[in-house]
């Protein structure tokens, strides 16, 4: 039992014993050691800040991706430049409404459904008009998947939709520019070249830094089968999963169904294609960390180039010290305790480079988290980034201080003393 | 230690060491025999060169012999490894230097306590013992003063101080009062003096024969061998008579 302790015992007594030599000669050489650590002070800085940078442009870019609601499905057409369809018409194969009839009830992982077509057109009121406003034809179950919040009047029924009636709903953007008043409702506004009666305002989209800018925020919304009727247009769809993470059933189900709907033979490609943004965020996910991965070890090969100047001091301490190596050996140091002394001294330096480094990264990011407009504000640092950036800086002192550790270890005493 | 006073506590047999240097080899020690005891207090001597310092390292362990044996305490010391070797420098032996070696950033206390960290003692027992020592070759109030805070003759009190803490069998002095004028030499012979008659075995080399004179053995090399080696009385009939003899072949 006595023997089984007695060797971590011993080992513990060398590591407490070099800990306690090694800091003391740090503390006796202040300004060397702190100007040998700047190379590791600025590896860990630039390495946690730039994970930081990129950790806090990734959370930014999700919760972006978020607020367009990840468990929607996109449904597009596609035509498939191959087979039989390869000289079909864009009438041939967009969609019509018959073909998602009874989606509902064919495909239980999608809790619902809208059918979108949108254009540009001039919006006028009175003198006023808007040039370049977006016109959206929608569903009344748009507003349960898009989570728009209607502020005046009412969101679309049943009943606009089956009467076909010409009605629509505006943004506050619209209603400021063209001097509505507040509540407009069941004011007459001129959509194109005709006249539509406003049910209602909607909220603005929800700003996402990212995509703030993907459409206008002039917005109209008329009911589906109306803007069926006038334009005779290019028609997509939006799907809305039961759940997070039944995408892929959602996807299976709506495949199933619109090939049968769309009289798909078994050979033929699908004519539609679908998008998840589930999927585009597992596939960001992927390429953000490949991002962090690489970037955090381009910028960690400065934590090697601060190991080297480790290395090099260490160095000129070993021969610096060289008498001072001699007489311990002469007083009874081993040479294992001469290796472990220098090697924690490097060690400790690095880790301490690797603290200061933690330090300053932090104000560092604290700084990028303020730059304006660079959509940084969510930057942080990780904990697994300070678990690495400090295992490596351990590392590359144990690394780089093992030779100048070793050289110290076998000289010889009688040497050692001789040494000028 | 319930040892007996006159117990052998060195042997060396037919030591030899050996320099390589390019081609040529330089036989430093040629076939050294000496056996000491407990308690004896030596003086080497012996023209530059002939082998002093050699033998010094060899005793005190921090050289290999190349040849031969060297039983330290009754142990064969050249069987040992580095390990082994450092263990005996550490518990056995105390080493003073002509030139102190002393750790300039450290103060003399952190001096003295120096052995002590490569043996098995705590912070506080370190410090005890350090100071102690310290009072004992008379510097209790030099404690935390550095290096270039003290006299030669301090320096090397506290280099004395710093190879007795850890309480060796013998303490090894090469040339210690080499750098010293001789008022302070004699400072440092009454310790010598004092740890001897407090039962220390003391082998020290010097030039010096008023130095020599503390001993109680004289061992005269030249040429890497013991060509005398006989008690104090002895030795300064031995030489009187040879004095002589050279003073009437001058005539
Ligand atoms: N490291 C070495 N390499 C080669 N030769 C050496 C070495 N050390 C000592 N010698 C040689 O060994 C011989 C003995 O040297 P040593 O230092 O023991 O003499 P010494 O008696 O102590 O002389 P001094 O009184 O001048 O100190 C000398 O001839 C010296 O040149
Ligand atoms: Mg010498």
């Amino acid at each position: 039992m006595k023997a089984i302790l007695a060797a971590p015992l011993l080992f513990l007594r060398l590591l407490y014993q070099s800990v306690y030599l090694a800091l003391g000669q740090i503390w006796a050489n202040k300004t060397r050691s702190v100007l040998t650590t700047i190379g590791i002070i600025i590896g860990v800085a630039s390495v946690t800040s730039v994970i930081a940078a990129l950790t806090g442009l990734k959370a930014k870019v999700l919760s972006d991706f978020e607020s367009l609601g990840t468990n929607k499905i996109f449904i597009i057409p596609h035509w498939p430049r191959t087979g039989r369809f390869k000289h079909f018409s864009w009438r041939l194969y967009r969609f019509h409404p018959q073909q998602f009839e009874g989606l509902l009830e064919r495909c239980p992982s999608v809790s619902d459904y809208t059918l979108m077509t949108e254009r540009t057109r001039t919006i006028r009121y009175g003198v006023r008009s808007i040039d370049g406003a977006r016109v959206y034809g929608i569903n009344p179950s748009w507003h349960t998947i898009e989570n728009r919040s209607v502020t005046v009047g009412r969101p679309f029924s049943l009943n606009d939709e089956q009467n076909g009636w010409q009605v629509c709903l505006i943004t506050p953007s619209v209603r400021d520019q063209l001097r509505l008043d507040r509540n407009c409702t069941g004011k007459r506004i001129v959509v194109g070249e005709r006249s539509f009666r406003i049910v209602g305002v909607v909220d603005k989209r929800v700003e996402s830094g990212m995509f703030g800018q993907m459409g206008a925020s002039e917005e109209v919304f008329i009911p589906f089968p109306t803007a069926w009727k006038l334009w005779d247009p290019w028609v997509y769809a939006i799907a809305c999963c039961r759940k997070p993470g039944l995408s892929e059933e959602a996807k299976a189900e709506l495949r199933f169904f619109l090939r049968q709907t769309r009289r798909l033979e078994p050979g033929d490609p699908d004519t539609f294609r679908m998008e998840v943004i589930e999927e585009y965020l597992k596939t960001f996910n992927r390429v953000a960390m490949g991002i962090t991965a690489v970037a955090g070890g381009v910028v960690g090969i400065s934590l090697l180039v601060g190991g080297v100047g480790i290395m090099n001091i260490m160095l000129v301490s070993v021969s610096e010290r060289t008498r001072e190596i001699g007489l311990r050996k002469a007083v009874g140091a081993r040479p294992s305790a001469i290796l472990l002394q220098f090697l924690v001294e490097a060690v400790v330096l690095c880790l301490f480079g690797g603290l200061v480094g933690a330090g300053v990264g932090q104000m560092l990011t604290t700084m990028i988290a303020k730059i304006p407009h660079a959509n940084l504000q969510m930057a942080h640092i990780p904990l697994w980034a300070l678990g690495i950036s400090f295992g490596f800086a351990a590392a590359v002192g144990v690394f780089f201080g093992m030779f100048p550790a070793v050289k110290a270890a076998r000289l010889d005493p009688i040497e050692a003393l001789r040494h000028e | 230690m319930s040892t007996k006073p006159d117990r052998i506590i060195i042997r060396l047999e037919k030591v030899t060491r050996i320099y390589k240097v390019g081609v040529e080899s330089i036989h430093a020690l040629d076939g050294i025999d000496l056996q000491l005891r407990r308690n004896e207090y030596v003086a080497v001597m012996g023209p530059s060169g002939s082998g002093k310092s050699t033998l010094m390292n060899i005793l005190g362990c921090l050289d290999r012999c190349t040849g031969g044996t060297y039983f330290l305490d009754g142990r064969d010391t050249t069987r040992l490894g580095a390990g082994g070797l450092a263990r005996i420098r550490n518990t056995q032996i105390g080493f003073v230097f002509q030139s102190f070696e002393l750790l300039g950033r450290s103060s003399a206390l952190k001096n003295v306590e120096m052995p002590l960290i490569y043996s098995r003692e705590g912070w506080w027992s370190r410090r005890k013992r350090a100071k102690k020592m310290l009072e004992r070759v008379g510097l209790g109030d030099r404690i935390k003063h550095r290096p270039n805070q003290l006299s030669g003759g301090e320096k090397q009190r506290v280099a004395i101080a710093r190879a007795m803490v850890c309480g060796p069998s013998i303490l090894l002095a090469d040339e210690p009062t080499g750098n010293l004028d001789s008022k302070t030499s004699e400072g440092i012979l009454a310790l010598f003096d004092q740890l001897h008659s407090e039962g220390q075995t003391i082998i020290l080399v010097t030039h010096e024969e008023s130095v020599a004179r503390h001993a109680s053995r004289i061992i005269r090399m030249t040429d890497g061998r013991i060509f005398s080696d006989m008690s104090f009385e002895q030795d300064r009939a031995n030489r009187a008579s040879l004095n002589g003899r050279f003073g009437e072949m001058s005539k």
